[in-house]
């Protein structure tokens, strides 16, 4: 029995907004060319995480990625050749065909044939668990209470990063600004829970991914399309029209994941990306058209900044830009001088109208407080112990393996790899 | 959201280019990607270009009740229609897709008028004798004159579609263009899903359509060859109609008939399963219309061939005859036209395709640079 706390639309929390698994593989196969060897997989991590992994969960979940395509596949699940734009991950990861709804409907259908029944609008309010043994959950049926008992439990409830009075606890007022990226039903509840219920904690409880979206998108589940990647082509100021981080300190796939904090930080928790006409178009379109003016105040006049004080940022910043050549794939020399923090890279004067700005807010994407889990899914409680019938997969307990930073089609590999393990150690109990 | 097809197409397709997920499933989405804005006249190729298969609307992370609201089969069915309306020729005609069952009724009711005053006779003294009900010459005279009227308003409105989308005329008959489109168009491949079939009329993937669209399209195109061989028998061999049962005309005519009988009945049948949430039901008139005629033309034929010794021959004659001349003359101002502007739109596709990656001047095709 699956109990989601969505309704049949959204279901399959955060999955629905992804696209890829990377997957390890020592020859091509039908979708990823080359190899990705275990090794190079696992030093990708590293560096993404600064070493915040359990390297042995860690290499069985990459080694156990060589196997998931098949295993989709058997399911129903379709794959693509990587979408237009995405060709550096061509070699890691796989694309679900139309993406990770399409995935979520074909893992429904499977279950459904199995005669897996589902309960929408289904959240689960209380655990019973005694000596880490699970007996039953209390839960909310369309709002009606309802005990459910069952052999085993899995729980595959994503993060808190929906929890807007969490976040609060952590963050303070400034997540009042905060924008979620994925599905308002990742509450943390089930998480909460556990930890009560002495589950071991995995991963650091305070932080959260955070990208730089487009201030206008919805406080949920605007997902992919709210992203706004011309950060590095212009430049960004708070709401007093002043710089404060370095928009070309690196490629942007490297650095786009620092920007959510660094405006977390601003006042207002909010940013503005500034661009001229010369770069519009050389970035993926957002969803929501750029604001313009003719002149930098006039821009500043539809952004409500301070005109002066933009124009003045502009002014400095367009007299600091040093002579390059200009070249957005790669770490070029057009840099600024002088100035406080300056832009080491793509910086070009703006100068050619129409001035074109984007209000930025933080995105949040997930957190990292999970539970600590062993290799068979088994969440572990505080005394060491593996829970005997507690399993836990996705995002839940992606902090034992991804306890900072990011990498591209991990999360979806951790679900998988973890959701099978959990899937079948549970039937393993209960038989 | 926008009561405005065009509106509400850029609005959704602004959505749809910033997300890019639906790329793998057709030509729309690769089509989408090369453009940064779109209107009207991009939107109508967009419109055309779509197969109507829905796998992008169960597949929207962005599909309704999300506050999105991205519904692309059903915006792009009802640009598509307009733009039927739009390419139509002469003008005044195109008011026939807004009331399209009523307009064919009308145009039934008055060819069999014409067919009735047409007729000599009610029967025939030697069996199976077609010209006896209604002269050679008659039928050669209505229907050519029909064909002439009707072949020039689709190519008025092909014509219409291809200036729009702002391609030379010598485009469309690129070699390599029309190849491709024709292979498209002569394989369904956007509704084949690569063997799996796509998600008409449910959510769950299968090659229905894609059967009953062969049957019935080579079912069409089997009886259009049964009345061109019918022609070179007549008037290069000098052979008279009726054809014996095993006849090269009888037996194309004969298998087409049937197919557009499963074809036509299939594909309704279908159609009456389709997904309330994509479906356009103000085009349901114009479906249902051209699906009726095709199988009633189909029957006419067989009922005619079956019972062309009999004392009811004369009736069916000239109730063919009649329902011929209507789904000629509905040609352009009905369902049909969905074929001719889809191959258009293909061929175009694959011109763009070849050309270099650029939609409008300058801009390059952007893309998404990290991945989440």
């Amino acid at each position: 029995m699956v109990l989601e706390s969505a309704p049949p639309e959204f279901r399959g929390g955060n999955s629905r907004h992804t696209r890829n698994l990377r997957c390890m593989h020592d020859s091509p196969t039908q979708f990823l060319h080359d190899s990705y060897p275990e090794e190079e997989y696992f030093a990708d991590l590293l560096r993404v995480t600064g070493g915040h992994t359990n390297e042995e969960l860690a290499r069985m979940t990459i080694r156990a990625s060589n196997s998931c395509t098949g295993w989709m596949m058997s399911q129903g699940v379709r794959f693509q050749p990587s979408l237009s734009g995405t060709l550096h991950l061509a070699r890691t990861n796989a694309f679900f065909l139309g993406g990770g709804k399409a995935l979520m409907n074909a893992y429904y259908a499977a279950a459904q044939r199995r005669n897996v029944h589902v309960i929408y609008n289904a959240e689960v309010i209380g655990l019973n668990i005694t000596n880490g043994t699970f007996e039953s959950a209390r839960v909310m049926v369309n709002h009606e209470p309802a005990r459910i008992r069952a052999g085993a439990f899995v729980a595959a409830t994503g993060g808190f990063e929906s929890n807007l009075d969490w976040l609060k606890e952590i963050w303070g007022a400034a997540a009042d600004n905060f924008l979620i990226r994925g599905t308002p039903y990742n509450q943390g509840k089930v998480l909460k829970l556990l930890l009560d219920n002495g589950a071991a904690p995995a991963g650091d409880p305070t932080q959260c991914h955070a990208v730089a979206i487009d201030a206008r998108a919805p406080k949920f589940d605007g997902g992919i399309v709210t992203r706004l990647d011309c950060v590095p082509l212009g430049i960004v100021v708070n709401r007093t029209g002043d710089r404060f981080y370095d928009e070309g300190e690196d490629l942007w796939p490297t650095r786009y994941a620092i920007w959510g904090r660094l405006i977390a930080q601003q006042p207002g928790q909010i940013a503005y990306s500034i661009i001229d006409a010369k770069v519009f178009g050389k970035f993926m379109p957002s969803v929501f058209p750029p604001m313009r003016g003719n002149t930098v105040r006039e821009l500043a006049a539809c952004l409500g900044l301070p005109a002066d004080a933009l124009e003045s940022t502009v002014g400095r910043f367009n007299q600091a830009v040093a002579p390059g050549t200009f070249d957005h794939s790669k770490l070029d020399d057009c840099h600024t001088r002088g100035l406080q923090p300056e832009k080491s890279h793509w910086a070009r004067p703006l100068d050619t109208p129409p001035f074109l700005g984007y209000p930025l807010r933080p995105g949040i994407t997930f957190t990292y407080l999970g539970v600590k889990v062993n290799q068979n899914a088994a969440v572990l409680m505080r005394d060491g112990h593996p829970a005997r019938n507690l399993f836990a997969a996705g995002e839940i307990m992606a902090g034992n393996i991804l306890g900072k930073g990011y990498i591209g089609g991990i999360g979806m590999l951790i679900g998988t790899v973890f959701g099978r393990i959990a899937g079948r150690e549970a039937a393993c109990f209960v038989r | 959201m926008s009561d405005n097809p065009v509106q509400e197409g850029v609005r959704v397709l602004t959505i749809c280019n910033a997300c890019r997920y639906c790329e793998g499933f057709c030509a729309v989405f690769p089509a989408m990607e090369r453009r940064l804005n779109f209107e009207e006249a991009d939107l109508n190729y967009l419109a055309n270009l779509c197969h109507h298969c829905a796998e992008c609307y169960y597949a929207c992370q962005y599909a309704p009740p999300h506050e999105f609201a991205v519904n692309i089969p059903k915006i792009l069915a009802e640009v598509r229609v307009n733009s039927y309306y739009k390419y139509a020729w002469p003008r005044p005609l195109a008011a026939a897709f807004r009331r399209n069952g009523l307009v064919a009724s009308l145009t039934l009711m008055l060819s069999l008028v014409i067919s009735v005053l047409a007729a000599r006779g009610w029967v025939s003294k030697s069996p199976g004798d077609f010209y006896q009900v209604m002269p050679h010459e008659v039928m050669v005279m209505i229907f050519g004159g029909v064909s002439i009227f009707v072949l020039t308003a689709l190519l008025a409105g092909l014509v219409r579609f291809w200036r729009e989308s702002g391609e030379r005329l010598s485009g469309f008959a690129t070699p390599f263009a029309m190849k491709a489109g024709l292979s498209d168009v002569l394989t369904l491949r956007y509704l084949s899903g690569a063997g799996e079939g796509c998600t008409y009329p449910g959510e769950h993937r299968s090659l229905a359509r894609w059967w009953l669209h062969h049957f019935t399209f080579y079912g069409f195109l089997l009886c259009f060859a049964a009345t061109s061989v019918a022609a070179i028998y007549h008037y290069a061999l000098g052979l008279r109609a009726p054809y014996g049962y095993l006849s090269l005309p009888v037996v194309l005519g004969t298998l087409g008939g049937f197919g557009l009988l499963a074809g036509t009945g299939g594909l309704y049948w279908l159609k009456q399963r389709q997904d309330a949430a994509t479906a356009d039901h103000r085009q349901h008139g114009m479906d249902s219309a051209f699906i009726a005629l095709l199988f009633l033309t189909s029957l006419t034929g067989l009922l005619l061939l079956f019972l062309r010794e009999t004392p009811v021959m004369g009736i069916l004659l000239v109730t063919h005859v009649a329902t011929v001349m209507t789904l000629f003359l509905m040609l352009p101002y009905g369902k049909f036209v969905h074929g001719m502007y889809r191959l258009a739109a293909l061929i175009r596709y694959s011109l763009e395709r070849s050309s270099k990656q650029t939609g409008e001047a300058g801009h390059t095709n952007p893309q998404h640079p990290s991945i989440l």
